[in-house]
């Protein structure tokens, strides 16, 4: 069975229509990834599979493992799962790193049926997990993303995920201002997390994240809808061209 | 200001009989016929005095309140030791009903040369103690409440630390009211006098039951002397039904440094000033936390003035509102044109959780000296949708998020608590009414 299955999605925010019917299947194991303009849709797309009820889904529907996923609660959606690293990861003053994190991570593994981690367990986790990001420890006593950098926001993203282990992940821009050390920090991070049982939607605007994680297809988003998936090579393809050539492309084969 | 209606006022008739029975000194008898006399000419602000205009006390003017009787076997030390936020080894003066309970209270290990005790019984054994302090600092010819619990308070904590000396462990005052009907009124009175280069934490903390239309109106003075360090915490947890007036009145020496922590979690009716004079040099930290709900009505007003040069205010108040609750926020900073680098620094937060609470914030700053850094800042606000969905996505539960979310609203201002018990027992309870708030 297909860990993800989205038919005919469409979706609305400010009274306008975003999504224009998104059809995508995802195996377990794969990773897609996600390409297009600015304003197609992408983040659209990331936020309604995580829940944010912001965006109205206004047609189509989403399966996740066989499950309509449109019915869960954001943090269902979490618990069974499904992780987003946000294109812009929100500060939250006051709430210290571990203290989130742990609190998290014991809510998924309740969900799961599994034990809750103390906290000596839950810091050997999260240590070894912080060496694969090359992230300071310091990191975990500051509250959520508050005075982060844009890179240490990114890699805080990442180190979550690593911690939480979710089927299917969703990276939206992960890379988007990340020097090439960093990039590659965090595309390792990506890698180690890679299994025939994992899944990943990767959403990106350069072919260059594209070479340190290879996707397995490429699609490409614009005005709401997938107008061309390929191979990796499309991605490449587009680094040449551009969108522009694409579009001119469609509209040559349309004519 | 209009006086009480018709009906004669029961604070004015009972007063001879309350002069007769209570035992002091010809000056302070003195003070108390000219704090009721002021009283008389005030009578109960109304919402039409600038300072009163978001507070409307009508609800304790129209009652009809006892004196509050002492009843000391209505809480037991058992009863009293879960209800407290501090360790059962502190130091601790326990007042019922505004009287001395001294078998509730314990001395605790002092320093040589501190006093502590019932400030009925200090004014008695050693005047020379109390007169030159007892009502120089809070005035009340300007605020109702001020002159009445100047003419009718019965006793309250006293706390005098010598030159020099350092206290360490905090020193608890305790307020507990009983209830019961006819409502009481209790009027504690407190003096800490911390002289030069000493240093002392005191805990003021003022509980009753649920329920319980009492009334409590404490004005508590502090006079420090150059360089003495006082950290001062107010913590206000009164039956839900309760009404409390209160005036905390400190007068600092030269490069002396004042905390000041107004917590304010309990009460139907709140309101809470706190007033600091600064000399040379002195610093002074007011920080406030209020947390209310239900029809909870809660006031802090706070002045500091600025007399002096080279002083530094620094106040942060942060609120969490829910339900039909309604809020006061008043910040007074007076500098003086003598007051040339004076830093003052004001910021007062609110965190609305429903469409029907209500917050009123002003700043009133009145700057006579030129070279001086002054800022304030005023926020109200919601919780964050964002940052309630950020957590969401990691699977906490919403309502879970909320809390985690508004608790973190809280945290920098709670930090601040140094005295650890307090601190801990704060948070926990902070836990419990917000998860109370949502059942
Ligand atoms: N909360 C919102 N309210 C109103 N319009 C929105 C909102 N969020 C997104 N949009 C609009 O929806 C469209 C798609 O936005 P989206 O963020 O999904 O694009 P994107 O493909 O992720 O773009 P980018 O590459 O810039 O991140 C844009 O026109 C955007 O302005
Ligand atoms: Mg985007």
């Amino acid at each position: 069975m297909s860990l993800l299955e989205i038919r005919n999605l469409h979706a609305r925010v400010g009274g306008r229509e975003i999504l224009k019917g998104i059809d995508l299947t995802i195996q377990p194991g794969e990773v897609h990834a996600i390409m297009g303009p600015n304003g197609s849709g992408k983040s659209t797309l990331a936020q309604v599979l995580s829940g944010r009820d912001l965006y109205e889904v206004t047609g189509g529907e989403v399966l996740f493992d066989g499950r309509n996923l449109l019915e869960l609660s954001p943090e269902d959606r979490a618990r069974e799962g499904i992780f987003l690293a946000f294109q812009y990861p929100v500060e939250i003053p006051g709430v210290s790193n571990l203290y989130f994190l742990k609190a998290a991570l014991n809510t998924i593994r309740k969900h799961k049926g599994l034990p809750e981690l103390d906290a000596m367990d839950f810091l050997g986790v999260v240590q070894e997990k912080m060496a694969l990001m090359e992230m300071d420890e310091s990191l975990l006593n500051r509250a959520v993303n508050t005075g982060f950098s844009g890179g240490e926001k990114k890699r805080n993203e990442i180190f979550q995920m690593a911690v939480l282990e979710p089927r299917f992940a969703i990276l939206d821009e992960t890379d988007s201002g990340l020097d090439i050390d960093a990039l590659k920090i965090v595309a390792n991070g990506v890698n180690s997390l890679r299994s025939p049982e994992r899944s990943m939607l990767v959403v990106t605007h350069y072919q260059r994240l594209l070479n340190y994680i290879v996707p397995d297809f490429v699609h490409v988003l614009a005005e709401g809808r997938i107008v061309k998936s390929g191979d990796k090579n499309l991605a490449l393809e587009l680094e040449e061209t551009g969108y522009a050539g694409l579009e001119e492309a469609e509209a040559f084969e349309r004519a | 200001m209009t006086s009480v209606a018709e009906q004669p006022n029961p604070y004015l008739a009972n007063f001879p009989a309350f002069a007769a029975r209570i035992s002091g000194q010809a000056w302070t008898q003195r003070l108390r016929e000219s704090a009721i006399e002021r009283f008389a000419e005030l009578g109960f602000p109304t919402t039409r005095d600038e300072e009163w205009r978001f507070t409307n006390v009508a609800p304790i003017a129209r009652a009809a309140f006892e004196p509050a009787a002492y009843t000391p076997h209505a809480i037991t030390p058992e009863q009293l030791d879960r209800r407290l936020f501090a360790d059962s080894s502190a130091c601790r003066l326990v007042f019922v009903n505004g009287h001395f309970a001294a078998e509730l209270s314990c001395a605790g290990k002092m320093p040589a040369g501190v006093r502590t005790g019932s400030l009925a019984r200090v004014l008695a054994e050693q005047p020379a103690l109390v007169e030159p302090h007892l009502a120089r600092y809070a005035a009340f010819e300007n605020h109702a409440f001020v002159a009445l619990n100047t003419a009718l308070w019965e006793d309250g904590g006293f706390v005098w630390v010598p030159k020099g000396v350092v206290v360490e462990a905090p020193i608890h005052l305790v307020f507990v009211s009983t209830g019961g009907a006819p409502p009481a009124v209790s009027h504690p009175r407190t003096l800490i006098v911390a002289e030069r280069a000493s240093q002392v934490t005191i805990v003021e903390s003022y509980l009753g039951p649920g329920g319980e239309g009492y009334f409590t109106n404490p004005v508590t003075e502090i006079s420090t002397g150059e360089g003495a360090i006082v950290d001062h915490y107010k913590l206000q947890r009164e039956g839900d039904d309760a009404f409390h007036v209160g005036t905390v009145q400190a007068q600092l020496g030269r490069s002396a440094n004042f905390t000041s922590h107004s917590i304010s979690l309990g009460g139907a009716l709140v309101r809470s000033d706190t007033n600091a004079v600064l000399s040379e040099g002195t610093e002074v930290t007011l920080n406030g936390f209020y947390l209310a709900a239900g029809r909870q009505h809660v006031d802090h007003h706070i002045a500091v003035d600025h007399a002096k040069p080279h002083g530094a205010s620094h106040e942060l108040y942060k609120g969490i509102l829910d339900g039909k609750a309604s809020a006061v926020f008043n910040g007074r900073i007076l500098v003086r044109k003598d007051a040339q680098k004076t830093d003052a620094k004001q910021t007062n937060k609110n965190l609305v959780l429903s469409e029907d609470a209500v917050i009123n914030t002003k700043p009133e700053l009145q700057i006579y000296a030129d070279d001086v850094r002054c800022t304030h800042g005023a926020t109200i606000g919601q919780l964050d949708p964002e940052g309630i969905f950020y957590l969401q996505s990691r699977g906490i539960g919403k309502e879970e998020a909320r809390d985690l979310l508004t608790y973190a609203f809280a945290r920098d201002v709670i930090d601040r608590i140094r005295v650890e018990p307090l601190r801990e027992r704060l948070e926990q309870v902070l836990f419990e009414r917000l998860h109370d708030h949502r059942q």
